[in-house]
């Protein structure tokens, strides 16, 4: 009885970090843009992806502050936490790179969060299933938006096509980890609340590949890398980016707009 | 892309219709290599906040506008023909509409 993933609100908290986390950390990589986009239109298209990001990150640390029952809310959860404390995927922490790059992790990421989002949005835990259910609709639209670039560079001009297949080389090793399950994922999953990592890759597997190949781009025969973003074990580039992220909320303690 | 950037991309004019289902409206222009992502420009920039349920983007070379030097041709009003406005004509009775 004590032992069912209902009756253990922390691991909930973990889960709900995760997914937090990652769209966290991704959107302020995002946002790194504003400013900085290839072009005008592009540079608008960035910044609203960052956006939607952020308010998915809202929603999901909101719902873990309130599992927690600490007290904490989302804003003391993004601004307070140390690297160690972070659960992101290790991939969304990368510097933004190229726009060849951030296309490409676009991506990679969003496919895999759309479909893991659909089946979140099915969860027993009608809070995470809300929460799942608003986040899919626009991740939908981030997908296709990168999707097209992918295919653009990939089939587009020769230096378009060696930057998009260097950004692949370089960010294939790191998504094994978005299908990584440990006991968090499994018990949460058997219990009907969290998402079936197997399924969620075969479908993103067969998206992924059907849209590099449009692409012109080979997907790499590499291994894929040990990481452990999901224990809190990063890259030395979170702890430069957190800096800062969270250097103004940390100087002005309960600073109001 | 090319270091010259936008100079490179086609220009495409923009019609939003608002919810409630009035006609489509010119909204603005974009820039944007096809139309795939002119719609999505399209999107990105002017229907972030609930202001359409459908866009059309056209190539901003198809349309075919008016010149300045028409405008007396066109469209002199013709102040002195009232009876090209329906306000020139009666209501008949029973109809309360107007």
């Amino acid at each position: 009885m004590t032992d069912r993933p209902t009756d253990r609100p922390d691991r909930l908290f973990e889960y709900l970090l995760r997914f937090g986390d990652d769209r966290l950390v991704l959107g302020h990589r995002t946002s790194e843009w504003c400013g900085h986009g290839p072009i005008l239109e592009e540079d608008i298209a960035l910044a609203n992806i960052a956006l939607d990001l952020l308010g998915h990150a809202t929603m999901f640390l909101r719902l873990a502050g309130q599992v927690e029952g600490q007290g904490r809310d989302e804003d003391a959860l993004a601004y307070w936490r140390d690297e160690r404390g972070f659960r992101n995927l290790q991939m969304l922490e990368l510097p933004r790179g190229d726009f060849g790059f951030t296309v490409v992790r676009m991506f990679l990421f969003s496919a895999y969060s759309h479909f893991l989002l659909d089946r979140l949005s099915t969860s027993s835990n009608s809070d995470l299933a809300a929460v799942a259910a608003k986040a899919a609709k626009e991740t939908r639209y981030h997908v296709r938006h990168a999707a097209e670039w992918v295919a653009r560079l990939g089939d587009g001009t020769a230096e378009s096509h060696d930057r998009a297949q260097a950004a692949l080389d370089t960010l294939w090793p790191w998504t094994g980890e978005f299908f990584q399950a440990d006991d968090v994922d499994r018990e949460l999953s058997a219990a009907g609340i969290g998402a079936d990592l197997d399924a969620v890759r075969a479908q993103w597997d067969a998206l992924v590949r059907e849209h590099l190949a449009r692409a012109t781009l080979k997907v790499p025969e590499v291994p894929m890398r040990m990481t452990g973003g999901r224990k809190g074990r990063h890259s030395e580039h979170l702890g430069h980016m957190l800096a800062e992220m969270q250097i103004v909320a940390r100087s002005h303690p309960g600073a109001k707009w | 892309m090319s270091a010259d950037g936008q100079d490179n991309w086609p220009l495409w004019e923009v019609f939003t219709q608002p919810p409630g289902g009035g006609p489509h409206e010119h909204a603005g222009s974009v820039h944007a290599p096809d139309a795939e992502l002119a719609l999505q420009n399209a999107r990105d920039v002017y229907t972030r906040r609930g202001e359409a349920v459908s866009i059309w983007v056209v190539p901003t070379g198809s349309i075919t506008a008016s010149a300045p030097a028409d405008a007396e041709p066109f469209f002199d009003p013709g102040n002195d023909k009232p009876y090209r406005h329906p306000q020139f004509y009666k209501t008949p009775r029973g109809v309360k509409v107007f």
